[in-house]
């Protein structure tokens, strides 16, 4: 691993909802095969700093890098639409409401962009499904719509559908927080495994006994700056901030 | 009530329902096609098209059917513009109709949840491939019950083109009590008619909702 460049490099991220500063001056790397956490109480905009690493909440100044490209880019509408599709291929993401297309069955949401994007034949695509499925362990569920599915079943659909474009990183924005709670291991198991593959994650989460479990880094975010950051035994075992502190003390013990 | 006098009239009255179920099917056409381009205007992220359809849909809500009828069928000639009565029907209430289902449209496609617009294109799908695979198939199931209501409505409004002397169904009541002086029965007659064309219509409607909703 080369250390002269990161691998998913955040630059001067700022970000203002009018005269609200949700991200100010964020500065973020990521090495390639890190997991790293984000945690924060809500509203801290470690969602919005999650998406606007592809884009998705572009910055109002600041640079997003991935390896050796600009993600950001302020380009006229064309030609930025070419770049950031491009781009987005190799950040998969995962919605908190999972978003399966429900028009779509599991093996139709799964091939949709591969087979769109990549030039791939019939049964590259069916062996892409069988592959992706495996992993998140929904073989047997590969004809079914999304509404036939419980709640971890969808997010692991989510998590198959992203990996079938084969991404760089991986960004999950809090994607158990929609889940009953029985429904939660079965995702968090599907995310560890990535994690044994070293997959490069980046994770916004409330589940702190998670990212105590996976993650490489953690990252404390409030009120639109990164107030603390280190490995997870020193956050949340010895964490040096008032407010890194107060926030676990109510998520550890609540 | 003159029931010997309605069984002797209403094959005649049903000659014209068909007259009356042609510009309803020809202007739906029509407004379904005005309503798909409205729709992609009203969306688009030109300003100069977004202007277009706007100001469609508020000129065409905003007057009489009926005036709108009057314009092109007696103001028309005066600009150059000649149409027969059927003709100047058709493009009128398709015209008027589309309007509404412009709006009908644009409303069924940002009824679909902002979620499935982002997923896709966080895999990298463009905006076009999200509209057409994405966006448009589940937006296409939301509109079609009240496109059914946009529908309704118009087979109602073909009676207005009686106005410009089409001999549809209600034109042909009139003629009718010209000639027998039972309004009463003629329209009673002409009503029920457009009751089963409605029926039969709406029937229709939900039978294709069934049959394309998502298990």
């Amino acid at each position: 691993m080369t250390k002269e460049q990161p691998f998913i490099d955040v630059r001067h991220a700022q970000k203002k909802f009018g005269a609200l500063e949700v991200l100010k001056d964020i500065n973020l790397q990521v090495e390639k095969g890190q997991i790293v956490a984000i945690i924060g109480p809500s509203g801290s905009g470690k969602s919005t700093l999650l998406r606007a690493i592809n884009d998705l909440d572009p910055l109002t100044s600041g640079e997003i890098w991935l390896e050796d490209k600009q993600v950001n880019k302020d380009l006229p509408h064309r030609q930025y639409e070419k770049h950031i599709n491009t781009v987005r291929q190799e950040i998969g993401m995962v919605f908190q409401h999972f978003n399966l297309f429900p028009h779509l069955t599991v093996r139709q949401n799964i091939t949709l962009a591969p087979k769109m994007l990549k030039d791939i034949s019939d049964d590259e695509a069916n062996q892409l499904v069988e592959e992706q499925l495996a992993k998140v362990g929904l073989s047997e569920r590969i004809d079914f719509y999304p509404s036939q599915l419980s709640g971890g079943q969808k997010q692991r659909v989510a998590i198959a559908r992203a990996l079938a474009m084969k991404p760089k990183v991986m960004l999950f924005d809090e994607a158990t927080s929609a889940l009953d709670p029985e429904l939660v291991e079965e995702v968090n198991l599907v995310m560890k495994s990535l994690a044994a593959e070293h997959m490069t994650m980046i994770i916004v989460t409330h589940e702190m006994t998670f990212a105590e479990s996976v993650c490489d880094r953690v990252i404390f975010m409030d009120e639109g700056v990164v107030v603390e950051e280190g490995p997870p035994d020193v956050i949340f075992k010895n964490p040096q901030n008032e407010r890194t502190k107060n926030f676990l003390r109510k998520h550890l013990n609540g | 009530m003159d029931y010997d006098l309605i069984l002797r009239v209403y094959p005649f009255f049903l000659q014209a329902a068909l007259v009356t179920v042609q510009l309803a099917v020809l202007s739906t056409v029509l407004g379904l096609a005005c309503g798909a381009l409205g729709a992609y205007a009203r969306l688009s992220r030109m300003s100069v098209l977004r202007f277009i359809g706007a100001a469609y849909v508020s000129v065409i809500r905003g007057t009489p059917a009926l005036i709108q009828l009057f314009i092109l069928y007696f103001g028309g000639p005066q600009i150059g513009i000649q149409l027969d009565a059927f003709s100047a029907g058709v493009l009128g209430l398709g015209i008027n109709i589309g309007a509404y289902m412009t709006e009908t449209m644009r409303g069924a496609i940002i009824a679909v949840d902002k979620g499935q617009v982002e997923a896709s294109r966080t895999l990298g799908m463009s905006g076009w491939q999200t509209m057409t695979r994405v966006v448009l198939p589940q937006a296409a199931r939301l509109m079609i019950r009240p496109l059914g209501v946009n529908i309704n409505a118009q087979i109602k409004g073909t009676a207005l083109v009686a106005a410009i002397s089409v001999v549809e169904l209600t034109y042909t009541a009139q003629r009718y009590i010209g000639s027998t002086y039972k309004p009463f029965e003629m329209f009673l007659l002409a009503g029920l008619i457009y009751m089963v064309i409605i029926y039969v219509t709406g029937k229709g409607v939900s039978w294709i909702d069934r049959q394309v909703q998502i298990k």
